[in-house]
């Protein structure tokens, strides 16, 4: 026969124990955000220490948390989906945020446009530039900076250091924002030695640790001697890559801590910058232009400080590239210019300056890159 | 109960045949010791919260508040409900046959990569025709890939649990190559996705309220399984092979179509709910279908002990934990991960609890049965 160890009492304890469970439920009374001052949302893709895209933008939202009269929401790891349009009412609903970074690509179409309409009031600030007067609200903007530039200047540091002329390139997906950040590292290398080529691994996720060492090891066993990477967060690409000796060249975020001695520089955003500029607009009763770029010169960009590896040749023509970038209209892309299958980009005497648009639709890599789009 | 009772009598006659105290007893226990787990496993995570230095008590008024105390609460609930009612009818159909399939996000993304690949042939027909039929295609594609679990397993002994799981990581890989690649709009630059929906194939939300059409949907199946496995012959069939196969098939029963059946079944259940993520949410096909409501589903299924009515209330919960995630991270600086490791207290609290069946004393119908 079955036993009945359990009495009867003891059933009656955990009645007891339901019911306090059931009153402690019932406790609803959390103070709200200070009725004073502004909220500022910050929602980020994957983990803000992610040492990448994620971590760099955290680092921004920080910033603002330091503005006076400011107080900042932060939401790490929130997927594309009803997920990110929940969090952005959350946000509103209960911390009464009305300027919202929601800082992934993949955020805008449909998540920001499905919630922004229901809250003209609120801001929704995102990070791409895709926005447009026709047919997006004009509660929402978007801001992004040319970063491809920052990997030109990684190019001319790496075309200095790589002793093999060969370079590495580990990236995501073959989108055009990744592309041009590959095809900008090489021909920042052959600025400075037409013969250096890049080969490129793109593993096929934003995140993917393990496709990520694989590639930089597959690199590094193809000859590769200076990697750089467009992942969401490069810690595994540095720490792999300067396990094996090799140099690096950081990207989204700062990395030299990873690896001090071999990190020659770093194509990094510069949110701090942007954010507090963004945030003080608003604080001043301004308005935040929907539609906002730029580069280096406009403080949307920045690049680590040179390592300890950096020849005195390198950092003059870093230097000196970079002094050019600061005029503003500089052109990365030069022709005569070919694909890596053949096909003309670019005649003789013609360029791409940085603010192209024709730049933003790439679906090629340039001649000298070792790797396919699909 | 025996196959052969000669009276047929059922446990559900217990208004007559053992008195209504006998018989509610024997149907608190399905109810109490689960409910009694979950209380375990909050306040065992509420020990972990107070090692971590941080106050248990506003912990669980934060996911009150965030999931349950107002409204705007409800609806965020609610709209993560959802997919999570199809994925978890995935692992729970297969499970009355005595199968662990796990690998629904798989037909959950697949699902959603057929909807979107066809939703350009049908831009010019009306909604109320096309979106049933992106829905049934959705469901087939679903049903092919679990049913492949299922075949396989009936078939050639694969253990279904580990087909499942990895079949999943191909159909992630197929939807990325996909959606990449042939099925690729153009004008996707930086995303890459199908075409975008025409705006009648979008489903939309249930008037008066920001939740989709895709929560009614999803409660109609769990009620119509709910049917199958507990009011007809089939669901019978498939809780005696659950059971014990051999004597299963020594009664004749079609042990084979079954198995395909039930996980088929389940399967067209997460491609459904892959289509309503595209046509509810995403108005395409891309990466993001891949967000793990399969997963989610698991955890559902088991908390739920593979009753698909229970997979209503436990979804609803599961959702509302979910939901109050981002304000726990905002008002008590825990990371996102805190939500998951809650889930996973309740989650071994009820594996543990299912050792107690039988056990209560109070539960026990002859305690209660009229002399």
């Amino acid at each position: 026969m079955t036993s009945y160890p359990i009495s009867r009492r003891g059933m009656l304890k955990g009645a007891a124990a339901l019911t306090g469970a059931t009153a402690l439920g019932t406790l609803p009374q959390i103070a709200t955000a200070d009725g004073h001052g502004l909220t500022v949302g910050f929602i980020y893709v994957g983990p803000k220490d992610d040492f990448g895209y994620n971590q760099a933008h955290a680092e921004g939202a920080a910033a603002v948390a330091e503005m006076e009269g400011v107080t900042v929401a932060e939401e790490e790891n929130v997927a594309e989906t009803v997920d990110v349009q929940k969090s952005m009412e959350s946000m509103i609903n209960f911390d009464s945020a009305s300027l919202i970074f929601p800082t992934s690509f993949g955020y805008f179409d449909p998540h920001i446009l499905e919630v922004a309409p229901k809250y003209p009031e609120v801001r929704f600030q995102h990070a791409a530039g895709l926005w447009s007067a026709d047919e997006h609200p004009m509660n929402v903007g978007s801001y992004f900076g040319y970063i491809g530039l920052g990997q030109y200047l990684n190019g001319v540091v790496a075309g200095h250091i790589s002793g093999t002329k060969k370079l590495g390139f580990v990236a995501a997906k073959p989108i055009p924002q990744v592309l041009q950040n590959i095809n900008s590292y090489l021909l920042g290398a052959r600025s400075v030695d037409p013969s250096i080529t890049c080969q490129v691994i793109f593993t096929g996720e934003w995140s993917l640790a393990v496709k990520e060492a694989e590639a930089t090891n597959a690199l590094a066993d193809s000859g590769c001697d200076v990697i750089t990477c467009h992942v969401d967060g490069p810690k595994v690409v540095m720490e792999t890559a300067a396990g094996r000796g090799l140099y690096v060249c950081g990207y989204h975020a700062d990395q030299s801590p990873l690896a001090p001695e071999l990190y020659l520089t770093g194509a990094e955003w510069n949110w701090p910058g942007v954010y507090t500029r963004m945030v003080q607009t608003v604080l001043d009763g301004g308005t935040i232009d929907n539609f906002d770029r730029g580069g280096l010169s406009e403080g949307y960009i920045k690049m680590s400080p040179l390592g300890p590896a950096v020849t005195d040749a390198a950092r003059n023509q870093f230097e000196a590239t970079m002094a050019k970038m600061m005029e503003g209209g500089f052109a990365a892309y030069e022709g005569p210019l070919m694909t890596n299958t053949g096909t003309e980009i670019l005649p003789a005497g013609s360029s791409f300056v940085e603010t192209d648009i024709a730049l933003e639709s790439m679906d090629y890599l340039v001649e000298g890159v070792i790797g396919s789009t699909s | 109960m025996t196959l052969a009772d000669p009276s047929g009598r059922t446990p559900r006659d217990w208004l007559s045949a053992e008195g209504w105290l006998a018989g509610l007893a024997r149907r608190s226990e399905a109810v109490a010791i689960p409910i009694m787990a979950l209380i375990v496993g909050l306040a065992a995570f509420s020990i972990f919260l107070v090692f971590v230095g941080k106050s248990p008590s506003e912990f669980y008024s934060l996911v009150y508040r965030a999931g349950f105390g107002t409204s705007f609460s409800w609806q965020n609930t609610l709209s993560r409900t959802a997919p999570l009612l199809l994925a978890a009818l995935c692992v729970a159909l297969p499970a009355r046959l005595g199968l662990v399939v796990i690998g629904g996000e798989g037909a959950i993304v697949l699902g959603g990569v057929a909807a979107g690949a066809l939703a350009g042939a049908f831009s010019s027909w009306p909604g109320v025709i096309a979106i049933p039929l992106l829905g049934l295609a959705g469901a087939f594609v679903g049903a092919a890939w679990i049913g492949a679990v299922g075949f396989l397993r009936h078939a050639r002994g694969v253990n279904e649990t580990i087909a499942s799981l990895l079949m999943a990581y191909i159909a992630i890989a197929l939807m990325n190559h996909l959606v990449e690649g042939p099925f690729r709009d153009p004008a996707s630059l930086n995303k890459p996705s199908t075409a975008l929906l025409a705006e009648q194939l979008r489903l939309g939300n249930i008037p008066g309220w920001d939740v989709h059409w895709g929560l009614l949907i999803g409660v109609v199946l769990c009620v119509l399984s709910w049917l199958l496995i507990d009011r007809t012959t089939w669901g019978f069939a498939a809780r005696i092979a659950g059971g014990n196969v051999k004597a299963a098939e020594v009664q004749g029963l079609p042990v084979g179509r079954l198995i395909i059946g039930f996980t088929a079944l389940g399967g067209a259940f997460a491609g459904l709910a892959g289509v309503i993520e595209v046509s509810a949410i995403h108005g395409s096909a891309n990466a993001s279908l891949a967000s793990g409501y399969g997963y989610t589903g698991i955890l559902i299924a088991f908390l739920a002990r593979h009753n698909p009515l229970a997979i209503i209330p436990v979804a609803i919960l599961l959702a509302g934990f979910e939901a109050s995630s981002g304000l726990i991270q905002r008002r008590m600086d825990l990371p996102d991960a805190t939500v998951l490791v809650l889930q996973g207290f309740v989650f071994i609290a009820i594996l543990l609890s299912d050792s107690l069946y039988g056990r209560f004393r109070i539960f026990a119908p002859e305690r209660w049965r009229t002399a």
